[in-house]
């Protein structure tokens, strides 16, 4: 799985460097990284950082951007036959949207195995915690960050899963209704309601389609 | 290499909430019998969740952003995900310069 953590290296360079110019010391970035592994609510943290930290704010914060994972456990959870019960808890505190999103594509035509999940999920961690660390260390050197589209790194991954989960007119009916919903409920709410709007508005179209399923490639 | 204290809780309350929606839907399918309809609404999440993650940043940034999302999506029908990648940064990078940012 080299190109996801090649992916992932220069966000979280970004990551360190966007936490260091907020004030933090690069032992709390990593700490951050490590315990948290969760790149989005990270960069809102960033956002709404203040001094003293609040830690009702951004806790609550990272509960509500990273909601998701509830969805995606349950999800993912549902196809690890193979996993022993612990194995099945110490995966999920690995689910990052990658790893999830790597691991729903092999299980739509494999077993997904304890090893298999490992070998994608630990060296994605290492990298993450790794170049946040170096990131805090450098961040001065790298300069903005969105005058060389870095920034992009991110959407841009996003972007090339959704296309690994077309299989047609469906797919198509859910991803405009989810895109319309993230969209309009961006402009009118603050904060992170968009995702679970986009997630909502997909899943009933996708069970109003219901009525007509098969025919899939 | 120090830690603020304030700091070191609010990075704890962050792991706990991150930590608690991971294992909940672990939880939860304990609980929930998957039939056809909770199948369908199920499979629907993957793609609704990444689609509305990068909806707004695609869609009303900036044509910008616009058409490096658009670049980056036809680049993944045929190219590996690191190359579609670089083509999604490279090509906002450059449009950027084009469109001067900020609209």
């Amino acid at each position: 799985m080299t190109p996801l953590i090649v992916a992932v290296m220069p966000i979280g360079l970004v990551f360190g460097a966007v936490a260091a110019a907020k004030g933090l010391t690069p032992a709390e970035v990593t700490l951050m990284s490590a315990l948290v592994f969760a790149g989005g609510s990270q960069f809102v943290a960033m956002d709404i950082w203040t001094h003293p930290a609040s830690w009702a704010a951004l806790g609550f914060s990272a509960l509500l951007v990273n909601i998701r994972h509830v969805l995606m456990s349950a999800s993912i959870g549902a196809k690890l036959e193979g996993f022993s019960g612990p194995a099945r808890y110490a995966s999920m505190l690995l689910l990052a949207d990658e790893i999830w999103a790597m691991a729903e594509m092999r299980a739509s035509n494999a077993k997904l195995t304890p090893a298999w999940y490992a070998g994608l999920a630990v060296p994605f961690y290492c990298a993450w915690v790794l170049t946040s660390l170096t990131g805090a260390m450098v961040g001065a050197l790298l300069g903005d960050p969105k005058v060389i589209g870095l920034d992009f790194a991110f959407p841009a991954v996003f972007i090339i899963l959704v296309m690994g989960f077309w299989k047609g007119r469906e797919t198509g009916a859910v991803l405009a209704a989810s895109a319309c919903a993230a969209v309009v409920t961006h402009q009118l709410l603050p904060g992170v309601w968009y995702i679970a709007a986009g997630a909502a508005a997909g899943v009933v179209v996708a069970m109003l389609s219901g009525g007509r399923k098969e025919a899939h490639a | 290499m120090s830690v603020d204290l304030n700091t070191f809780l609010a990075i704890l309350a962050m792991a706990v909430a991150t930590i608690a929606t991971r294992i909940g839907g672990l939880v939860l399918i304990r609980y929930v019998t998957i039939g056809e309809n909770q199948k369908r609404a199920l499979e629907a999440i993957p793609p609704a969740v990444l689609m509305a993650v990068i909806a707004p940043t695609a869609l009303v940034t900036g044509p910008a952003e616009t058409i490096a999302a658009a670049a980056t999506a036809v680049a993944a029908t045929r190219l590996p995900l690191l190359a579609s990648v670089a083509i999604g940064v490279i090509s906002v990078a450059l449009l950027r310069q084009v469109f001067g940012g900020a609209w």
